[in-house]
């Protein structure tokens, strides 16, 4: 059955284009893309991410678990902090990325992406067994806004002033509209900015609160569309395009999100394939012309198939087509490669990441 | 006036000469155009085949003759701005002039108001 955010009827309201997104039907872009991807660069957008999942753990045991659960170190948190992390299976695969919250001593709230929220809440609940812990999935009862750009503090704080005091990748809990509301200093643009986590049923209202707000900041309302080209510029991952379970996060570039020091479901497979050394892995490839690289296009190097096309995009604000790639880990930094787009051939070269960094915070922020 | 096919591209004629496009209605489903494969001046196409192709942000779309000939201009003007397309679909982002080897076959084609109703049902 087709789902539906609170929001859906807005996004209708406003002329969304709508999609299904993991049996979502969500707004894949108002006016333009190429509009709502400037917005967020330059001003402030809204994106509606009601159908992402949180599921809750709470009880005595929730760091601990935690800590055996995520591949990065949760019990390094301190309340009110956030961290990026992996939760992978005993193969070392990624089963989803997420974002762990602790919110309390003995509580914490998992973001998840929405398309693997009940495989992520069955595979938690089945981990969870040895723990003294609480594992509940309130996806159906938290609205998500992410507030995104460099003006979203300015927007923010005209009706929350202590926003400005919230550090990079922490939480509380504040209220917005009179409506209380968990907001963090996180996103997936590449550009400062906040997500409020609400009531289901408040959602419309703070929706609403902040579109009008927002005319004073020339806010524009953004679709899934903006946010894949977006998070692509930063150079954040898609699961379900640059990692799937058959992808470690070592072969993923996310070495940085697994700490060895500690024990986590996985580790033994992930430390053997450090040992034998990644034979591929993500990279950044900067292509010739406007030409977009589609998933699943095959990566050439003196005509033989070294690896293929995760994502791919034209970016607007680099305006230049780009693209993360799984390619064999010998190829080095600046090496040109061609991409095998049906039959045409474009040129491309393998580039640092991220290919845009925007105004967010850096953890020292 | 202009005449459209079902695979949403227009024509108008000048002559023996069909100016082609494709229609607003084909344009706002793209959404933003990024890229247009030009093809080359004096290219022989027939009608119905894929013989150029416009890239918006979410896919790549094959355009198809709307009659046969050879092709004698290409609109250079989409090399570097795409986004006519997306600005004026019907007019300055017209892609390519073709020389008509038979105008027989503008007579298959719809008219703009069959053209409507085939977008309404389509859709």
């Amino acid at each position: 059955m087709e789902k539906k955010t609170p929001l859906y009827e807005e996004h209708v309201k406003l002329g969304a284009k709508i999609v299904d997104f993991a049996g979502w039907m969500m707004p894949l872009q108002y006016e333009s893309i190429v509009a709502e991807v400037e917005a967020v660069r330059k001003n402030v957008a809204l994106f509606d991410v009601s159908h992402m999942g949180e599921i809750f753990v709470r009880g005595p045991d929730t760091v601990a678990f935690l800590e055996r659960l995520l591949t990065n170190s949760f019990s390094a948190l301190s309340v009110g902090q956030a961290m990026y992390s992996v939760m992978c299976n005993e193969n070392g695969g990624i089963i989803d990325d997420l974002i762990a919250y602790k919110l309390d001593e003995d509580e914490a709230m998992l973001v998840v992406n929405a398309a693997n929220t009940q495989k992520d809440f069955e595979w938690i609940k089945s981990q969870s067994n040895r723990f003294d812990v609480r594992v509940e999935d309130l996806s159906d009862r938290c609205g998500l806004i992410a507030v995104q750009g460099p003006k979203s503090e300015a927007l923010l704080s005209s009706i929350v002033p202590e926003i400005a005091s919230l550090k990079y990748y922490h939480s509380a809990n504040f209220t917005v509209l009179g409506k209380k509301c968990l907001i963090s200093r996180t996103g997936y643009t590449g550009e400062d900015g906040f997500e409020i986590c609400c009531d289901w049923q408040d959602t419309v209202y703070i929706w609403r609160g902040l579109l009008e707000l927002g005319k004073d900041f020339s806010l524009k309302p953004a679709g899934l569309g903006a946010r894949d080209v977006c998070r692509l510029e930063a150079s954040y991952l898609l699961y379900g395009n640059d990692m799937y379970e058959t992808v470690t996060p070592l072969e993923a570039g996310l070495s940085w999100v697994v700490r060895f020091e500690k024990d986590f479901v996985g580790k033994e497979a992930l430390l053997a394939q450090k040992e034998q050394g990644v034979k591929r892995r993500i990279r950044g490839l900067k292509l010739e012309g406007r030409r977009i690289a589609r998933h699943g296009m095959p990566v050439l190097k003196d005509g033989k198939q070294v690896g293929t096309i995760t994502s791919g995009t034209f970016s607007p604000t680099l305006q230049s087509s780009i693209a993360l790639a799984m390619i064999d880990s010998s190829l080095k930094m600046g090496e040109e490669v061609s991409i095998d787009m049906k039959g045409a051939t474009v040129r491309g070269w393998i580039v640092k990441l991220p290919f845009y960094r925007g105004s967010v915070k850096t953890a020292s922020a | 006036m202009k005449k459209f096919a079902k695979t949403h591209e227009w024509v108008e004629v000048e002559g023996n000469l069909a100016v082609v496009g494709i229609s607003n209605h084909a344009q706002e489903k793209l959404g933003d155009v990024v890229y247009v494969d030009l093809p080359q001046v004096g290219k022989i196409v027939k009608k119905g085949e894929a013989f150029m192709s416009v890239e918006s942000v979410k896919a790549a779309s094959d355009i198809y003759a709307p009659v046969s000939g050879k092709i004698v201009e290409v609109n250079e003007k989409l090399s570097n701005q795409p986004e006519l397309i997306n600005k004026d679909a019907e007019g300055e982002g017209w892609l390519v002039k073709i020389e008509m080897s038979d105008p027989a076959e503008l007579s298959n084609l719809l008219d703009e108001e069959s053209y409507r109703r085939f977008c309404e049902e389509e859709s």
